[in-house]
């Protein structure tokens, strides 16, 4: 079915060029960093994990919201989904396609990757994100190739492939449950130690992923000829609703802990996030803009989606409605959780994190390579697409 | 009843019997592994008078080396903070790096109010607002960054020291994010151009670019019978004590049975083998 | 041939880069065997010169995993000889120079194995 992808308009070629060349200048800057070492990024010894890990810890985020896709599909029998599953799939493997990549180039020895794999440590959560996400990659490329080329054919899948279908389910809120695992069993870092952690990344997780789909079928439809539906639109556009919401109530419950206990430890790191921390007669407030911009673009968002007028009536409102869901927790989760948890450090001194240039040339290399991948593996979906309604 | 029913309950009647079997039978083969371990340790730490119940670390240790540090020398000796640190340093080639994000510390002077966050500031006694006092890696008794690190390159010796292999760090950093105290340095670039030829210990090793480093508790050292760099670097003095907290006898034992020591963090649940007498 | 022309000469070139290996160094120095500067002051290694030709990295692995991860650094006895498991503090004893020894055979293999980035080479 690759051959799909091997036919297509200028705009297609552009759009694959212009990556290619993102991905180039990252590969570049790649290689700056591996011959230098990680000092050529804004990571620190206060700050040891930056815009790499916060990436990483987003795009698992999306990755598991292709799930939403898939359950109501094959548990619950909403037909309305059957075209758009295989968009869900495809984009969880370019997603965990760019979280291995922004592990890799965030390792500080990374031609010893294998070590993970060749001294497995149960103990450690990073060994079972590692497990976990290889094998929800591994099952999303086997579902979606195989019932695509079911599709091709014009028979159904054959039925040994359900039973990865229904594995992948539990896999996918298994990525992000382990994903945040890896912060909130630390006993040295407040703000991270929360039991609400797991919850509140499947909410956000929930909301952008699908939120990401959305923006996808609409430029699909735009480009590529391919409708996804207006009852499947309107369905995720109701799931990205209420799974923003409940990310903002623990959001809420985050603060109403920190800020009615007052214990420091709780409390400090949203400060530093939403208002600035003072410490020692400075006042600590980098990420400040960035967080109102998360909640402002969050309420627009909801409004976009909200209202009837700009969510049925309005391609392009309920595009920018979803595409501010999708950049508000990109904000929340890829900014905001990370960095914070760093600050104040275990020896109560604040060191704030700004990433370097080279730093976000990689970023951009790697998250160029998702949609990338991404794109071809669309072009080869709507190309079947195409030839089973011919 | 129908049939449907009758198989749903010798299915599961049947799942529970097989179940129950097979985690007791792999039960028992764990636990006589586990047993036959627990024996030979036994053994071990019985030579060495009573043997201490080791509290909730989770690998049973033969010794368990700790150190005592009397933060009151070094108020009495102001340039001691400094010949310790430098011993330190000096010994392991740990190089002195300018940006400060990237610094590398092993063992450094730090205030109360950095060593001891849980602690209060407010009102603080004078020698504690003016004073500074070493800190560095606590060697846990149950060390979250070794829970933590997926290769097993930090793990805990038999001697109770969370020890790196340098050999195996893949450089992911989480042992950093999951130390609670802040002891640990990353290599952000080579360290070679930081360190002087002509002072380097030819002895010990460097590290390279992208691992993690920290104190040892200078294995290499004790293992040939000398005390750590930093503990020779006090003299005669006994600001640092050091020895093994699973000898009763030992002088550290002592020494710990006649003044209050406090730790840092002690309610995080990870039992510093490090104490301080302030 | 159809399109012979462009074969033929495809053909060459290929053939041409896939022995680069041998005929790109005929006559130079390049190609004669190193000569290594064997030390003065020990007969006998640890393990007989073809096994450590072949194995020394081995060696120097499980060496390695034994002395820092169990912490057994009980000495090897070679001949009545105790050796402790170390590079710095074993071999360099007796192989001083890495430029005259270790750099001859690994130059002409091209092997550049990393253990120098932090295991300090005698200074030359």
């Amino acid at each position: 079915m690759f051959e799909k992808a091997l036919k297509g308009n200028n705009y297609y070629w552009m759009w694959l060029a212009f990556l290619g060349l993102i991905i180039a200048i990252g590969f570049v800057s790649y290689l700056r960093q591996y011959f230098y070492g990680l000092g050529i990024t804004g990571m620190g010894r206060d700050v040891s994990w930056g815009l790499y890990i916060a990436q990483f810890t987003f795009l698992v985020g999306v990755a598991a919201g292709g799930v939403m896709l898939v359950l109501p599909y094959y548990i619950h029998n909403f037909r309305a989904f059957g075209r758009i599953t295989i968009l869900g799939e495809f984009l969880a493997i370019a997603a965990l396609l760019m979280c291995v990549l922004f592990i890799f180039v965030d390792l500080g020895q990374p031609l010893r990757a294998f070590n993970v794999m060749l001294h497995p440590t149960p103990s450690s959560m990073l060994f079972w994100d590692m497990c976990v996400l290889l094998g929800y990659m591994f099952l999303n490329i086997l579902c979606g190739w195989v019932i695509l080329t079911a599709e091709r054919k014009q028979v159904a899948p054959p039925k040994w492939i359900y039973l990865f279908v229904y594995i992948s389910i539990p896999f996918a809120i298994s990525i992000h449950t382990v994903t945040a695992m890896l912060y909130c069993g630390l006993p040295g870092r407040h703000f991270w130690l929360s039991a609400i952690i797991a919850p509140r990344f499947l909410a956000s997780a929930f909301a952008a992923g699908p939120a990401l789909i959305v923006v996808m079928a609409l430029i699909l439809k735009r480009v590529a000829n391919f409708d996804a539906g207006k009852e499947a639109i309107d369905k995720m556009v109701t799931i990205i609703i209420y799974a923003a919401i409940a990310n903002m109530f623990f959001l809420a419950l985050e603060f109403f802990v920190g800020y009615y206990s007052q214990i420091p430890g709780h409390m400090h790191s949203l400060e530093y996030l939403f208002f600035g921390l003072e410490h020692h007669g400075h006042v600590y407030n980098n990420l400040v803009p960035f967080m109102w911009a998360f909640i402002l673009l969050f309420l627009v968002g909801m409004a976009l989606l909200c209202y009837p007028a700009t969510r049925k009536g309005s391609d392009l409102w309920l595009g920018v409605g979803c595409a501010s869901i999708f950049i508000a927790f990109w904000l929340d989760k890829g900014i905001g959780f990370v960095l914070a948890g760093f600050l104040p450090n275990p020896t109560n001194e604040i060191t704030q994190y700004y990433p370097h240039l080279n730093e976000l040339l990689i970023a951009a290399g790697v998250w160029a390579i998702g949609f990338f991948v991404l794109t071809i593996l669309y072009k080869i979906a709507i190309g079947v697409e195409h030839e089973i309604e011919a | 009843m129908d049939k449907k029913r009758r198989n749903f309950l010798k299915i599961a009647g049947i799942s529970t019997l097989a179940g129950l079997g097979a985690t007791t039978g792999l039960g028992r083969l764990v636990g006589g592994a586990q047993s036959a371990v627990a024996a030979t340790e036994e053994a071990a730490t019985a030579e060495q008078g009573n043997a201490v119940k080791q509290n909730a670390g989770d690998t049973p240790c033969v010794n368990r080396y700790g150190m005592l540090i009397d933060v009151r020398k070094f108020r009495e000796d102001l340039s001691l903070g400094e010949r310790v640190v430098q011993a330190c340093h000096q010994e392991h080639n740990v190089p002195n790096i300018p940006v400060k994000k990237d610094e590398i510390k092993w063992i450094w002077m730090t205030h109360y109010e950095n060593a001891f966050p849980e602690q209060p500031h407010l009102y603080l006694d004078q020698t504690n607002v003016e004073f500074q006092l070493p800190i560095l890696c606590n060697h846990c008794d149950n060390p979250p960054c070794v829970r933590v690190c997926p290769t097993k390159a930090t793990f805990r010796d038999a001697n109770g020291v969370v020890i790196m292999d340098f050999h195996r760090c893949i450089g992911c950093r989480f042992c950093m994010a999951a130390c609670p105290y802040g002891s640990r340095s990353f290599n952000w670039s080579d360290p070679r151009p930081f360190l002087d030829d002509a002072t380097m210990n030819k002895d010990f090793p460097t590290r390279t670019r992208g691992v993690v480093e920290k104190c040892n508790f200078c294995t290499e050292r004790t293992r040939v019978g000398l005390q750590p760099a930093c503990v020779e670097a006090c003299g005669d003095t006994k600001a640092i004590v050091f020895g093994n907290l699973n000898d009763p006898d030992s002088e550290i034992r002592q020494m710990l049975k006649q003044h209050h020591t406090v730790q840092r963090n002690p309610s995080l649940g990870t039992f510093p083998s490090v104490f301080y007498i302030v | 041939m159809y399109n012979g022309g462009k074969i033929i000469t495809g053909l060459v070139i290929f053939v041409l880069l896939v022995t680069i290996p041998v005929w790109y160094n005929r006559g130079t120095t390049a190609r004669s065997a190193p000569e290594l500067v064997m030390p003065t002051n020990a007969k006998s290694c640890v393990l007989p010169a073809e096994e450590m030709r072949a194995k020394h990295m081995q060696l120097l692995n499980v060496w390695r995993d034994e002395v820092v991860r169990t912490g057994d650094t009980t000495s090897i006895v070679v001949e009545g000889k105790a050796y402790p498991k170390s590079l710095q503090l074993n071999c360099m004893e007796c192989h001083t120079s890495k430029v005259n020894f270790c750099d001859k055979c690994h130059d002409y293999s091209s092997v550049t194995p990393y253990c120098w980035d932090c295991h300090i080479a005698p200074v030359e």
